[in-house]
This record gives C-alpha cells, sequence and structure tokens, in this order.
C-alpha cells in the first residue's frame, strides 16, 4: 500500500527519529512510504489557543498537500486528532462549507500509527524485538478523542524481549496540553510531577507513548531530575530490531 | 463574537461568579496548600471510584446518556414554550411564579417575599442559583438571617469560607479541620467533640434540629421541574432537603430557566443519571417532588422564581449553549487533573472545574472570565464522564476562540498573538518551513549536554520545570532528502 | 417590558425563530428482565436496600401483623389517620400531630406507593397508608411496608406508576451524608434508621420466613 507520512511538524523539527522509525517500520511490513515535502502544520496549537483565523490557513493548506493521498499516517494522537474532530469545524466556523467538506472527506482516510496498523494493515506483531523494561502512557488525545483503547498495547505486547510494566494511573494526563503548559506552568508542573512519580515506579527503563508532544514533556521533566528513564517514541519501539540498548 | 444585542450577562457587583485574579494566580496559590493537595487527591480519588463502579452496574448507560443530551437539546431549542407551560402549571396548583431578568432582581423578590412573611431567619436547601447570585448577602443586608443546612454548606457558612465544588462546597477540608470549625464556630457544641465524621455529622444535626421544627420560610433551589405537570425536584441525601420542603408554610424555590424539563417521563433518565454520576450511588437517599400546593400537606404558599442571569446570553451561542445542559452533578469536577490539583476557589465562582470553566465566562462575558477558558489541559476526562454528553473540551477550544477575536477587535496585538501569527506565517508554506527549522536549529548554541535548561519568557514557564532537548543537527526532512531516490517526491 | 416578557423575548431572539428540534432516543431500557412482584425483585430489592443500611424484613401476608408488632415492640408509633397499616397503640395522626409531637414518637409506620428494586427506592405519594410527608419525615425511624405487587425492577417503571401531581418522595436507604472527605454516613437529618418489610407470597421469603437483620 503506498502510504502519506504526515511526519508532524514537531516530530520533523524536533523528534525526527520518530519519523524515521514510522518509515522504517511501514517499509519493513512491505509498504510503501511517500513524503509529501509540501506539509508543515496542522495548525492544532493555533486552533487550541483559539486564532482560528490562522488556523484556516493552515487547515487549507494540510488539506491541499494531503487531498491526493488514499491513506495518510502519522505518528501523533492528537494531530491526527485535530485533524479528524477540528478541521472541519474550524472551516466551518468561518464559513468555508467547501473546505469543511473535503476536510471531513480527508479525516476519513487519515489515521494515527497504532491504529493504522491494527485497524488497517491488520497486524500485531510487526516484528520488532526490544529486549527493555518499558511502560506505557496512552496520551490523552489517542485515549478519548481517537479512542484507540489498547491497540498501543497489543502491538507492544507482541513485541519479543519486552518487559511491559503496565503504568499506575495511565489515562491521567501527563499536563502538557499545548500552551497550557506556559499558560498554566504552575499546574502543568504539578500534573507532570505526578506523572513522573508513577513512571518512576514501574523501575522502567523506557517510557513510551503515541505522540512526540507528551513525551517531550515526560522527558523533559525527567531529564530535568537527572533521571536515567528514556522517553521513546511508539514507533521507535515498534521499529526497534537489532536489540540495542535505547 | 457572541454579544448579541439585548442580551445581557450577569451583572457585575452582586453575586459570585467572577473571582479577584486570574485562574493561574489563584491555582498557583493553591497549588502551594500542600493540606489542600492532600485532602483533594483523597477526595476526588474516593468520589471517581465510587462513580466508575455505580455506572458499570448499568447495561444501558451509553443509551441513558443519549437520551439526556438530547432532552436537554430539545427543551433549550422550545425553552420558552415549556417555561410558559411550566409557568400555568404551577399556578393551576396554587403556586405563584417570578421572573427575574438578573441576579439583582431575583435578591429583590426572594427579600420581598421573605418580608412579606415576617420571617427574620430562613432554613435553606443547598442550591447553586443562589449562591450564584449572593442571595444570602442580600437576604443579610435585609435584616434576614439565611441558615445553610446542607452539612458541607454548613461547614462553609459557620467558617466564614467559599464553597469549592458543586455537591459537596467544602471537599477542600478534612475532618479535623472541619472539628476546629464546629467547635469554634456552633453554638452550643458539645466540647469534646472528635474528628469522627459520624460525630460531626451528629452535631450538625443537633444545631440544625430546633431550626427545622420552628423554622417559617425555606429557600430551595430545583434539580429539575416539569413543564407539563408543574412539578419541582429536589435530589438530596441527608434529609435537610425534605426538611425545608416540608416544614415550613412558605417555601421560596430559586431556579435557573434552564432546569425545566419538558415531561415527567423525562426524569425517568434523569434520576439514573444523576446519582450514579454525582455521589456514586445507584440513587441518592432521598428525591422530592412538589407540584404548587397540596391541601394539609408541606409549605402552604409556594413561590417559583425562574432566573436568568446571563443564561439567555449562552443560549444564544449555538456553539456554547450546551453548557446549560448541565445537571450539576460534579463528575467533571472530580476526574479533572486540574480541579484536583487547585481545587474550586481558584475559579473564582461558584461553578467550579471544567464545567465551571465554559459556563462562567458565558453568564458574565468573556472579558470577565477571560483566563478560565485556558484552565485546562483539553485531555477530555470530563467528556467521558458528563451524564448529558456536555463536549467541554470544544467548548473550552470555542471560548478561547472568542476571546482571541474580542482582544483583537479592541487591543494592540498581544506578544502572543504576534507569536502566533509568526508561527501561522512560517507554517503556510514549505519554504517558510525549512526556514523556521533552520532557525530552531539555532537553539542548539543554547543547548549544553544534549538539552536546554534556561530559556527566556516566556517559554521560562516550559524551563522552570522541565528541560527541552537539544533541537537535532537534522530534520526529518532532511534526512529524507538522503534518502536515495526520495528527494524530489 | 415586564422581565417575564423580557425574558421570554431574549429567549426567542437566542434561539431564533426556527430552532432545530432532534427526536430523543429512547432505546434505554424501561422494563425490566423480571415482572413486578417476581420473587427475584424482593430479593433483589432486600439486597440493595441493605446495601444501604436499611434493616430488611421478609415476611408472608398472614405473618404481617406479627412481624409488625414484633419490629415495633416497646415503640411509640404513629401511623396515618386512616390507614390499614398499623400496630396496637399506634398514634393516629388525627387531628395533625404537631412537629414536636412527631419528634418525640419511637417511629412511624407506614405503607408505600410502590417500590424500585434496581435501586433501592421507596416511593411515597402520600397515599392513605402513608400520610403527609411530615409524618414519615421527623420520627427518627421509619417502618416501611412494602407489598410484593408494588416492586418493580427499574426506574422508568417506578416512575410510571407514580402521579407526579401528588407529593413524591423517593427513599433509599436512611438519611446518609457524603460531605466530610467523600466517605459516606448514614443518619443525619432525615430518619436514621428505615426499617424495610418486604411482605411476599409464601415461597417467595424462601429461607427468610423468620426476622432478619440486614
Ligand atoms: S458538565 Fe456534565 S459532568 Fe460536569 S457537572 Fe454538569 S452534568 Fe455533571
Amino acid at each position: 500500500m503506498r502510504v502519506a507520512l504526515f511526519a508532524t511538524c514537531l516530530a520533523d523539527a524536533m523528534f525526527p527519529q520518530a519519523a524515521q522509525a514510522t518509515v522504517t517500520l511501514l517499509e519493513r511490513l512491505g509498504h510503501d512510504v511517500v513524503f509529501p515535502d509540501a506539509q508543515t502544520c496542522c495548525g492544532q496549537m493555533h486552533i487550541n489557543t483559539g486564532y482560528r483565523r490562522q488556523a484556516r490557513n493552515l487547515v487549507r493548506h494540510h488539506t491541499d498537500v494531503f487531498e491526493p493521498y488514499d491513506a495518510i499516517v502519522a505518528p501523533s494522537g492528537s494531530c491526527v486528532g485535530s485533524v479528524r474532530h477540528q478541521h472541519a469545524v474550524i472551516a466551518r466556523g468561518v464559513g468555508d462549507e467547501r473546505l469543511a467538506d473535503r476536510a471531513a472527506q480527508l479525516a476519513t482516510r487519515t489515521w494515527e500509527l497504532s491504529e493504522f496498523l491494527i485497524d488497517v494493515l491488520g497486524v500485531e506483531d510487526v516484528g520488532a524485538y526490544f529486549p527493555h523494561r518499558v511502560t506505557y502512557h496512552p496520551t490523552c488525545h489517542s485515549l478519548r478523542m481517537l479512542r484507540v483503547g489498547d491497540k498501543p498495547l497489543r502491538l507492544l505486547r507482541a513485541v519479543r524481549g519486552i518487559d511491559l510494566v503496565e503504568l499506575p494511573a495511565a489515562d491521567q494526563c501527563c499536563g502538557f496540553g499545548g500552551t497550557f503548559a506556559l499558560k498554566n506552568a504552575g499546574t502543568s508542573a504539578a500534573m507532570l510531577a505526578d506523572k513522573m512519580g508513577h513512571v518512576l515506579a514501574t523501575d522502567a527503563e523506557v517510557v513510551t507513548a503515541g505522540d512526540a508532544s507528551c513525551l517531550m514533556h515526560i522527558g523533559g521533566g525527567l531529564s530535568r531530575l537527572e533521571s536515567a528513564v528514556r522517553p521513546l517514541h511508539l514507533a521507535e519501539v515498534l521499529a526497534a530490531t537489532d536489540g540495542s540498548r535505547p | 463574537m457572541t454579544t448579541f444585542l439585548g442580551m445581557p450577562h450577569a451583572p457585575r457587583g452582586v453575586g459570585q461568579l467572577r473571582g479577584d485574579e486570574p485562574f493561574p494566580a489563584a491555582a498557583d496559590k493553591a497549588l502551594a496548600d500542600r493540606q489542600l493537595r492532600r485532602n483533594l487527591g483523597h477526595a476526588t480519588a474516593t468520589i471517581r471510584d465510587k462513580r466508575a463502579r455505580a455506572v458499570a452496574e448499568v447495561a444501558d448507560w451509553e443509551q441513558l446518556r443519549l437520551a439526556g443530551e438530547a432532552i436537554k437539546a430539545a427543551t433549550m431549542a422550545r425553552l420558552g414554550e415549556h417555561l410558559i407551560e411550566l409557568e400555568a402549571a404551577v399556578t393551576a396548583r396554587g403556586g405563584h411564579v417570578h421572573w427575574a431578568r438578573d441576579a439583582v432582581e431575583a435578591n429583590r423578590i426572594v427579600t420581598d417575599l421573605v418580608r412579606a412573611t415576617g420571617a427574620t431567619e430562613v432554613v435553606k436547601v443547598k442550591s447553586m442559583a443562589t449562591q450564584e447570585i449572593g442571595l444570602n448577602e442580600a437576604l443579610e443586608s435585609a435584616g434576614i438571617t439565611a441558615v445553610e443546612t446542607d452539612l458541607a454548606e454548613l461547614i462553609v457558612q459557620l467558617g466564614h469560607d467559599k464553597p469549592s465544588h458543586i455537591l459537596v462546597p467544602a471537599i477542600h477540608r478534612n475532618r479535623t479541620e472541619i472539628r476546629d470549625i464546629f467547635l469554634r464556630h456552633m453554638p452550643g457544641v458539645d466540647p469534646d467533640l472528635t474528628d469522627d465524621p459520624r460525630r460531626l455529622a451528629m452535631a450538625a444535626r443537633a444545631h440544625l434540629r430546633a431550626k427545622f421544627l420552628t423554622a417559617r420560610v425555606a429557600i430551595s433551589g430545583a434539580n429539575f421541574a416539569v413543564a407539563e405537570t408543574g412539578t419541582v425536584t429536589v435530589v438530596e441525601s441527608e434529609g435537610n432537603g425534605r426538611m425545608c420542603l416540608t416544614l415550613p408554610d412558605t417555601l421560596i424555590t430559586v431556579m435557573g430557566i434552564e432546569k425545566v424539563v419538558p415531561a415527567w417521563t423525562d426524569l425517568e433518565v434523569f434520576l439514573q443519571l444523576l446519582p450514579r454520576s454525582s455521589t456514586g450511588e445507584r440513587m441518592n437517599p432521598y428525591t422530592s417532588t412538589w407540584t404548587g400546593v397540596t391541601p394539609g400537606d408541606g409549605p402552604q404558599e409556594f413561590h417559583l422564581v425562574l432566573l436568568d442571569n446571563g443564561r439567555t446570553a449562552v443560549l444564544a451561542d449555538e456553539a456554547g449553549r450546551s453548557a446549560l445542559h448541565c445537571i450539576r452533578c460534579s463528575a467533571c469536577l472530580n476526574v479533572c487533573p486540574v480541579y484536583e490539583r487547585t481545587g474550586g476557589h481558584a475559579y473564582g465562582s461558584v461553578y467550579p472545574g471544567p464545567i465551571g470553566a465554559i459556563l462562567s465566562p458565558q453568564l458574565t462575558g468573556i472579558e470577565d472570565n477571560a483566563s478560565l477558558p485556558y484552565a485546562s489541559s483539553l485531555c477530555g476526562a470530563c467528556y467521558d464522564v458528563c451524564p448529558v454528553r456536555i463536549d467541554i473540551p470544544s467548548i473550552l477550544v470555542h471560548l478561547r476562540g472568542e476571546h482571541v477575536d474580542a482582544r483583537a477587535q479592541r487591543a494592540l496585538p498581544s506578544p502572543e498573538a504576534l507569536a502566533m501569527a509568526a508561527a501561522a506565517w512560517t507554517m503556510a508554506g514549505p519554504r517558510r518551513f525549512r526556514l523556521g527549522e533552520r532557525l530552531l536549529r539555532l537553539g542548539r548554541l543554547l543547548a549544553r549536554g544534549g538539552r536546554i535548561r534556561r530559556l527566556p519568557p516566556p517559554l521560562s514557564a516550559w524551563t522552570a520545570a522541565r528541560d527541552l532537548p537539544e533541537p537535532p543537527a537534522q530534520t526529518f526532512r532532511q534526512w529524507w532528502r538522503t534518502r536515495p531516490g526520495d528527494g524530489r517526491r | 417590558m415586564n422581565a417575564r416578557d423580557e425574558i421570554l423575548s431574549r429567549i426567542r431572539t437566542a434561539t431564533g425563530p426556527s430552532p432545530v428540534i432532534r427526536p430523543v432516543p429512547r432505546d434505554y431500557a424501561v422494563a425490566g428482565a423480571h415482572a413486578p412482584g417476581a420473587p427475584e425483585l424482593l430479593d433483589l430489592l432486600a439486597e440493595r436496600l441493605r446495601d444501604y443500611r436499611a434493616t430488611v424484613h421478609r415476611c408472608t401476608p398472614g405473618d404481617l401483623d406479627a412481624t409488625l408488632a414484633e419490629v415495633t415492640r416497646g415503640w411509640r408509633v404513629a401511623v396515618p389517620d386512616s390507614s390499614a397499616i398499623t400496630v396496637p397503640g399506634a398514634v393516629a395522626d388525627r387531628p395533625a400531630l404537631s412537629h414536636a409531637d412527631l419528634d418525640g414518637v419511637d417511629a412511624v409506620l407506614t405503607g408505600c406507593a410502590a417500590a424500585c428494586a434496581d435501586t433501592g427506592t421507596i416511593a411515597l405519594d402520600g397515599g392513605a397508608d402513608q400520610g403527609r410527608r411530615a409524618l414519615t419525615l421527623v420520627p427518627d425511624r421509619h417502618v416501611c411496608v412494602i407489598h410484593a405487587d408494588q416492586v418493580v425492577q427499574t426506574v422508568p417503571e417506578l416512575l410510571r406508576r407514580l402521579d407526579p401531581r401528588r407529593p413524591l418522595t423517593f427513599i433509599s436507604g436512611p438519611s446518609a451524608t457524603s460531605d466530610i472527605e467523600l466517605d459516606r454516613v448514614e443518619g443525619v437529618h432525615g430518619p436514621r434508621t428505615l426499617i424495610a418489610v418486604v411482605v411476599g407470597p409464601a415461597g417467595t421469603t424462601g429461607n427468610n420466613v423468620h426476622r432478619e437483620q440486614g
């Protein structure tokens, strides 16, 4: 299958390993990955911070770029959540019905990585080997916007050598929330502290998740604590085959 | 912007819908209070588990939620007709209906009604509407003492405190603090009172018993009012509600206009949704319903005050109006990670938590509660538990948009607006985006040992508690171009 | 414009001239799995009442008088003024007892209008064997007789049996509060003790022919 990679602006600029791992993984499974070079950002930050007018331009650009493709995959629950649940609303809100319809159409062909693997490709065992102790944080938008449920966990359980430990209070938000982390930094940090406490309680070497943004938050907190726990995108765990330390 | 002509918001200077400071500042104070954090953490965890168990028992929970949502939406669509029907039914059964455009008018109506009875003391059932309009303060300035009879409300009143939760206004207090409040402020209390919750409840019973048996006037809110029959409903646990609704000669009920439901059969939905979402019980201990006046049984004088106070302004905003569907169960507060850490006082309004963050700004107008729509990480836990499926995260985002638009019309662009405009410009096309990425790589100069530990404002808010990784030497799209044959795809 | 007209006109402006009204999906369960009065429902009702700290007795119609006499032995009992359910020596609410009188009795004895097994709820509607609301509120104990044919399974079934024009009280256990650290404490302002007597035909009371405490 030909798959268009929607890398997301954050992974492109800051966490290229997550997008590279998505490519490695899909190609290993025998699919043809293309990267529409004109892509930039889905506009989620603008939407969620209230900048609807600018967001509309980003929605239009995103739709223009990805419309030609049949399957669009992103290593991010929240960016796919924005495409699926916000793009049409934003377009309609500014009276652009045509864009709203196009965005709604595109949303039906846009998938978060774990959804794509399980629902579209029908694979659970992606042939990964990762002999490390791992805990999984289900990010809020994967969990409650996309309802990916236990799909990421099913993929992780099938990884050879993995020691998967349950994260206590896993469904609690890490406190990122985009500009929330800046506007309500104190509350965000309090949420992060609890999330890190739970991560550390698992004794895991690696904390993984389907969103680079939440991992940037949790990882940034762990780094500040001088913790050895490594944040690693779900795609990176699933792409691993050589057993090297993360 | 949705300030519609002739659709006034709740007036300033009366009632409790606005805080003294923006949410982040108020939240920081609460976050520093370790006792408060412990009390809230314990209480919200307890109630979350109870709710989850009570809901899991019900096989048709989702169907009930869908029905509840649809009943509320249909009611709002014909709100005027339902209110007229309610008024006729209550009047036909010997009740009196009053209409109040805002808090000031409602307070005046109630004060006049109490004055007419000659009473100088009234007993009150916990009611969000009367807290919203500041009725107790209005009565006090008219020389009338309002005695709160709900246990948590009594704790708040005796402690000269403010409510911090919809269902359990004293949720921020633990048993020891409650005992100390009783010892200090409850006349005639047993000086050997312990902090055993049973002993504390018995102290409240003893304190209020004489008041119930002699009260001449009671004031209540309403959970629901059935338009077709004129039946008003109060859902409670302690029996203080029954006492107030049954024993006095005069009952005055203050009810937001959105509390009307069309038909008696609609209650079969809400009386399943509310208790399980609220206290996590299959059914709350007591629900009372009454229709006008019943000769020989209960108050022989009944007044129903229908309150607007900004509700029609909420109704006018199609994207935000479902905030009026709220049945005040408080489930969204209990699951909210922000509420759990800051408590209710930080929201500045009697409506705290996720519902408060969407309702208060709409009732007052966004400019009076501008920080509230941002008091959420948009994690979505509130929407999942809401028994009437109010999409709180989407309304939060909508209100942020309203706020940004309103500000853009009135003021010079804020630093944030400039940054957002710059980011949007950068992201509008791939060439600009690549340029932005190159600029971002300058961040590598700030990094030490693979991470960035300090940034200038506003990003210093991030680095106060978190590092940032060093921007990578190569972006994804640069890497992609290094792949054989991939450069031009 | 007066307040009423002004609010109504605001509402009209807010909702627009022809608001969309979508139909209400009512595919939730209305009837339960068991017919009213089924033995399973009596068991469920007893279990749910006990779960919220009510005391439950089970008996047959033939045993009712003896059961009530036993339950209320030594108590001063108030009853509605024309109730068929009574015990020897009971004080009738005729003329209406004062609040102080009601506060002074040991218990009130009534019937009920209906009961719901799913939630352990008893409904009173002011009928002849229940009396006015103050009667079942002020005394510290409420003894309530529930006949098998009054027991339905679901909340919708319960509400559909009741006339909303009568003053209704739905009771699920003794009064309680969760206001202190969200811990449930039973017994506050309403009756601190709720004693339910569930009357079923012989056979339905099973091993419970003899009184049991919950
Ligand atoms: S918004 Fe929903 S969950 Fe929150 S209090 Fe209202 S009804 Fe309950």
